[in-house]
């Protein structure tokens, strides 16, 4: 295990994310699971940008950044680097949803199948917020984004969320699982087994964003446990590609989440988008009944 | 010792000799005897090192990267699509000082797909940052990549380099070579030891962003430290000839040159032919001399300008073209010649593996005496 003193500030305050930005609190969480025997491999994106304006840095432990595509094989040559010199610091990767569904797939792949000892936590706020709000392999359907916009002839996203955690456990990953800014411990708890199980694990943690969903920042919290309430987001474990443990809930519907944020809100004004709506419950009660979400309340007593 | 080797297998006995920690690369042709050797050294335990088969060049060079950063000594080996690949990486390596060796087999770019040789490939990565050797036989070949480590780890150097030799020319050809033993090249290699590095001992932030109030003075820098390479080299090039006999402290080599009244310019294997043909023009009277230049980055103006004072002619062999422009070698020769009244005639020659002979470098010479210049060489007019 790593040492864990002095923890709390490994990624410091100070940084310059949004007030109540997703992926800065999951930074700090991250960084109290991981302790202070880790070096952090961060690809391009809003985290990159907001924590290390040279000549600041709200990271404490060793930290470095390259491409926007390349963590997961950077990481695989410092992991490489260590082992040669014996050292037992820890790699764990803090990239995007953009860094990790889309465009780092090549390295992500080769550094999985070659199995290199690492935890890759992809903080998933299901666009690419650093360049202003546009599509990627994560965003949701019907989401409205700045290269998928709601107009006359459009709902927003057409394309379904990809399926990355089933990818990387169809590589042979350990541990792969989801989680969410909502829930910090189990969040911490998952962060945890990433590092210590050995070989390349995954934690895909949901992120949202204030400025690119268009909420108040200090909805973050509510609005991540939203996501999962209505099973539009599943927290869940896989250990050698097997589900172990989901979190259940007591459904609520979808429209409970959708109204919260901009980016769907098309769907709900000036007029009640109903096949788009039902097409987004469709998804929650897949993901239902995929993973075994529901927790089944005892018949009223009448 | 001596042994007749292949430039490929030479060049991957001096990587073995330098101990590199971490070796990641991946195959492409005329580069895949390097990596082969390679892993046959680790498979065989010759080598102790962590080899990566990685699943491209980008993540090729971007390990290395990593590794680099974290403190191991680093190789990688590529060629034409693969450097191209690597471009976005290259940059990113030297802005953050980190001083991995690359060997680079020249080859031509595609479209038309090629794999035969010209120097496209490096040339057009000279704006990276990037220390740059070119080898004209296989000797030199292997003996660069000690000198390009010991360069490129030096605390006032801290960048990156290529050491190019021409793909299949150089590569696939055997050649007699005197190998250093373990002891000589440790003696001359220190391991490796930056001051900074990834560690949780004592933290460190590597490749921050910079806002233009602090942007330009990394760019600043390296460029400095690309000037300071030249004397860096110079030392530890004669230090190579002191120890071994073969003195590296040049950045440009002359032959014939100092009663030339045409200089030719080039770099790489095309040196031996070129030389060939100066001794014939020289027995038939003509005063040819070569200016061959070692290292091309950083570009060694001064030098080239002094050696060159007293010509009446100077002719630049180009295996590459900035489209649209001219010859790179021949673009900053005449940067380096600038104010002199020395006409420099660019010759674009040799691209995707077309044969340079004797006759053409003859050719050139007579062209250049009439004037002639600034364009393509060799070029079948029946196709155009
Ligand atoms: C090769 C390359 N292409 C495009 C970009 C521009 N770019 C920088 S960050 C980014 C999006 C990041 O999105 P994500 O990974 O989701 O992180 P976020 O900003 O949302 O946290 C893009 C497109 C880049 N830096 N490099
Ligand atoms: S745009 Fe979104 S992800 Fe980026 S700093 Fe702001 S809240 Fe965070
Ligand atoms: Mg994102």
């Amino acid at each position: 295990m790593a040492e864990k003193k002095n923890t709390c500030d490994l990624f410091d305050c100070g940084h310059r994310a949004c007030g109540g930005c997703g992926e800065a609190l999951a930074a700090r969480l991250v960084m109290q699971a991981a302790g202070t025997e880790t070096i952090v491999v961060n690809a391009t994106g809003c985290m990159e940008v907001f924590s290390t304006p040279y000549p600041e840095t709200a990271w404490k432990v060793p930290w470095i950044h390259s491409l926007f595509e390349n963590a997961a094989a950077v990481a695989s040559g410092i992991e490489a680097s260590l082992k040669k010199q014996g050292r037992k610091e820890k790699v764990v990767i803090m990239a995007g949803d953009g860094a990790t569904f889309d465009i780092g797939m090549i390295c992500i792949s080769g550094a999985f199948e070659r199995g290199h000892d690492f935890a890759y936590i992809c903080y998933d706020n299901e666009a690419y917020m650093n360049t202003g709000i546009q599509r990627s392999g994560a965003t949701p359907y019907d989401a409205s984004t700045t290269t998928s916009p709601a107009g006359k002839c459009s709902f927003g996203n057409k394309l379904p969320k990809k399926d990355m955690p089933a990818i990387l456990a169809a590589h042979g990953a350990p541990y792969v699982a989801t989680a969410s800014v909502a829930y910090p411990a189990d969040l911490m708890q998952k962060v945890e087994k990433a590092i210590n199980t050995p070989g390349p694990c995954y934690v895909q943690v949901h992120v949202p964003c204030c400025t690119g969903w268009g909420f108040e920042g200090e909805q973050t919290v509510a609005i991540a446990k939203l996501a999962i309430e209505t099973g539009l987001w599943v927290n869940f474990e896989m250990v050698d590609g097997k589900v172990t443990k989901v979190k259940k809930v007591v459904r609520k519907p979808v429209t409970e989440y959708l109204k919260t944020q901009k980016r769907f809100r098309h769907l709900l004004k000036p007029k009640l988008q109903e096949t788009e709506i039902a097409a987004i419950q469709a998804i929650a009660d897949r993901n239902a009944e995929k993973y075994g979400l529901d927790i089944k309340l005892p018949p009223k007593k009448g | 010792m001596m042994e007749i080797t292949e430039g490929s297998h030479a060049v991957a006995e001096a990587v073995r000799l330098s101990r590199p920690q971490v070796v990641s690369a991946y195959p492409i042709t005329p580069q895949t005897h390097i990596v082969e050797a390679l892993a046959d050294f680790v498979a065989n335990g010759t080598l102790d090192a962590e080899y990566l088969t990685v699943d491209s060049e980008l993540s090729a060079l971007s390990a290395c990267v990593g590794a680099s950063a974290a403190g191991s000594r680093t190789y990688s080996a590529t060629t034409s699509q693969g450097l191209m690949l690597m471009a976005e990486v290259c940059y990113n390596a030297s802005g953050m000082r980190l001083p991995i060796v690359m060997s680079i087999a020249n080859r031509a770019l595609g479209a038309p797909l090629s794999i035969w040789n010209d120097q496209q490939d490096s040339i057009a990565m000279r704006d990276c940052g990037w220390l740059q050797f070119y080898a004209e036989d296989n000797q030199e070949a292997t003996d660069l990549h000690f000198l390009a480590y010991k360069v490129a780890e030096d605390a006032t150097i801290q960048l990156p380099a290529f050491v190019c030799f021409d793909g299949f020319i150089l590569s696939h050809t055997y050649e007699p070579i005197d190998m250093l033993t373990q002891e000589q090249v440790d003696r001359y290699l220190p391991a490796f030891n930056p001051a900074e590095k990834l560690d949780a001992k004592d933290p460190m932030s590597f490749g921050m962003y910079a806002t233009p109030d602090y942007y330009m003075e990394f760019r600043y820098e390296m460029d400095e430290a690309q000037k300071r390479a030249k004397g860096v080299i110079a030392k530890y090039g004669k230090e190579f000839g002191t120890l071994f006999g073969r003195d590296y402290s040049a950045l440009v080599e002359g032959y014939l040159l100092e009663d030339a009244e045409t200089a030719i310019i080039a770099m790489g294997s095309i040196c031996g032919t070129v030389k060939d043909a100066i001794d014939e023009m020289r027995a038939s009277g003509k005063k040819v001399g070569l200016l061959r230049i070692r290292v091309f980055r950083p570009f060694p103006s001064q030098e080239i300008a002094k050696v060159l004072s007293h010509v009446k002619r100077v002719a630049v062999l180009d295996k590459n073209i900035s489209l649209g422009a001219k010859g790179a070698t021949a673009i900053e020769v005449r940067d380096a010649m600038y104010g002199s009244t020395i006409p420099v005639k660019g010759y674009v020659l040799g691209l995707g593996g077309r044969d340079i002979r004797k006759k053409d470098i003859k050719e050139i010479v007579s062209l250049c005496e009439n004037g002639v210049g600034d364009q393509f060489y060799g070029l079948r007019k029946e196709l155009i």
